[in-house]
């Protein structure tokens, strides 16, 4: 980090990257602006960049008009809800395989991730004949358990990253001083697991919130979550932009600031470990 | 170190994933294989029969399997090209001295959060349309006719949003690996009087082999079963032009309800991630061993 740059090459690589930032945020950005447009203003030719009469009117109708809350509360409960119960499941399951580990550990791990690379297509057809004769279409319970299942490898995965860290004489330490395996897991564990927990927990919330194969294919209304009520701006009469920029800003909004948090999870995350 | 107690306690906590992960692959397969050896309609759901290997010849001959895959094939290719192209030359750009990195850095992976419903009717709507679109005043501006995207290109308007979401992805990873490369030897052959290029060739191009290899194969796990993107924009049209192997397999199945020829779609899907999968987890797990 040390090396010496020279002030222009400094100043070349800032306009650089400010340029082509600038240039993958625009499409957000835009949406952003249009957002706060009239219907109008929004189709209006030439473009308005900033010089537009600035309205809230959008967001004020898609709240009272489409029901944005209760795809927003699906979307709470859905991605919440199989991230924790992934959680509950993988805690154990990743301590087990970090620190007490069997000679089959690493092929379970292995097969683990295997099932994570199964395409979804390609059991569309069953999953949605189980989901129909079961009542579970179109259910939040139904979309919980199907993407608990379906995120529960990457969960499995980053735990199990994050607790191979943990020294193990801090463990054996303990475990001479007498604690028990409870005690040495609330008062040694826990506490070390803490920032490994929660960027597991965002991350996968993140990925919950955004998935939209089963989320487009098993519901409609009742549990639709928010990417399924964006789904339905896509018919092609009128003229709603804006207020479908509106809802994907608030679709979007909340995601990105807590997406921004996990940024240096991510890699690992979604690598599994193969990228350090 | 691991005391017999430790070892039962260690399976019991196990065995919970392990046994809801075993099901979760092992029964809606089964039942995929199942399917696909019969002739199952859910409009007659009555009327089934077994017919062997029927369906898969239907699907693998079927004129729509080819432009699918073909489909399939040039959509994760561009993607990978794309990404990649552009993503090594960002993360360098990211690894050098810049004023305000963090944000930059912030505008950069924005787009791997936003949801893919969200891009695409974004992409379609404000920046594609032909008339009102920003890609329109653009176009018009510089002199030349807009491009009605979704009608005269519509399999490169997909491939260009499924790139936006897919570079941040690629950036990412290949700036974390870069941040990991030893300084003091590229220090070193700057001494010694190496070129920035030749420094790139020699040291920096070798040390991103392996994450260009793992962004390639988990990208393309994600990528051959693109299908919000295509949903809400084209629903696979116009005729077949923007149908990939997910999207073919989900409009047989929830839209013309052909169970037992689906079902043979969804085993070949499963074929073909299979065989990229197989090589990620084989660097995975010797990464693993390390």
């Amino acid at each position: 980090m040390a090396r010496k740059v020279t002030a222009r090459r400094v100043w070349v690589s800032t306009a650089l990257a400010w340029l082509f930032g600038f240039l993958i945020f625009l499409p957000i950005l835009w949406m952003v602006l249009t957002s706060f447009k009239t219907e109008l203003e929004a189709f209006s030719m030439p473009p308005k960049f900033l010089f537009f009469h600035w309205t809230t009117e959008n967001y004020t109708t898609v709240q009272e008009r489409s029901d944005y809350v209760h795809h927003a509360f699906n979307s709470i409960i859905v991605a919440g809800g199989s991230t924790l119960i992934a959680m509950i499941i993988a805690v154990p399951a990743a301590w087990s395989m970090a620190f007490a580990p069997t000679k089959r550990t690493k092929d379970i791990l292995l097969w683990m991730l295997s099932t994570k690379m199964m395409p979804s297509v390609g059991v569309l057809v069953p999953i949605y004949l189980i989901f129909r004769d079961f009542g579970l279409l179109d259910t939040r319970g139904g979309l919980v358990m199907i993407l608990c299942l379906g995120n529960l490898p990457i969960v499995i995965w980053m735990l199990f990253t994050y607790f191979k860290e943990i020294p193990k004489d801090i463990l054996e330490a303990a475990r001479m001083d007498g604690a028990t395996i409870g005690r040495e897991l609330v008062y040694v564990l826990t506490p070390m697991a803490i920032p490994g927990l929660a960027s597991t927990l965002l991350l996968n919330f993140i990925l919950a919130w955004n998935e939209a194969f089963w989320t487009l294919n098993l519901s409609t209304l009742d549990a639709a979550p928010l990417t399924v009520f964006i789904a339905s701006y896509s018919s092609p009469e009128g003229l709603f932009w804006a207020k479908l920029s509106a809802a994907s800003t608030l679709a979007i909004a909340p995601i990105i600031i807590l997406g921004w948090f996990t940024q240096r999870q991510l890699v690992r995350g979604l690598t599994f470990g193969a990228v350090k | 170190m691991a005391t017999q107690q430790t070892q039962i306690l260690g399976r019991a906590l196990l065995t919970p994933a392990v046994a809801l992960l075993f099901i979760w692959m092992i029964v809606p397969l089964a039942m995929t294989i199942y399917f696909s050896t019969l002739h199952y309609s859910l409009l007659d759901s009555e009327a089934w029969s077994f017919v062997g290997l029927e369906n898969f010849r239907y699907f693998l001959t079927d004129p729509a399997f080819l432009t699918a895959l073909q489909n399939t094939l040039v959509l994760v290719g561009s993607v990978l090209a794309i990404t990649i192209l552009l993503g090594t030359p960002l993360a360098l750009l990211l690894d050098q001295q810049v004023v305000g990195r963090s944000i930059v850095r912030l505008m950069v992976i924005a787009p791997f959060f936003v949801m893919p419903t969200v891009s695409a009717l974004v992409w379609k709507n404000l920046l594609m349309h032909p008339i009102s679109g920003l890609f329109a005043w653009i176009a018009t501006m510089v002199g030349a006719t807009p491009i009605d995207w979704f009608n005269d290109a519509p399999l490169l308007a997909v491939i260009l949003i499924v790139a936006w979401q897919w570079l941040p992805f690629a950036t990412l990873i290949l700036l974390t690996a870069l941040q990991s490369q030893d300084e003091e030897q590229k220090e070193a052959a700057e001494m010694d009087g190496a070129s920035a290029l030749s420094t790139f060739i020699y040291l920096t191009l070798p040390h991103l082999a392996r994450p260009i290899t793992v962004v390639i194969l988990i990208e393309t796990i994600f990528l051959l079963t693109v299908f919000a993107e295509i949903f809400v924009t084209t629903g696979g049209g116009p005729g077949l032009a923007t149908t990939n192997i997910a999207f073919l397999i989900y409009s047989q199945a929830l839209v013309q309800y052909d169970v037992g020829n689906a079902s043979a779609g969804g085993l070949v899907a499963v074929v073909i991630a299979n065989i990229v999968a197989f090589f990620l987890v084989r660097i995975v797990g010797r990464n693993l061993e390390a």
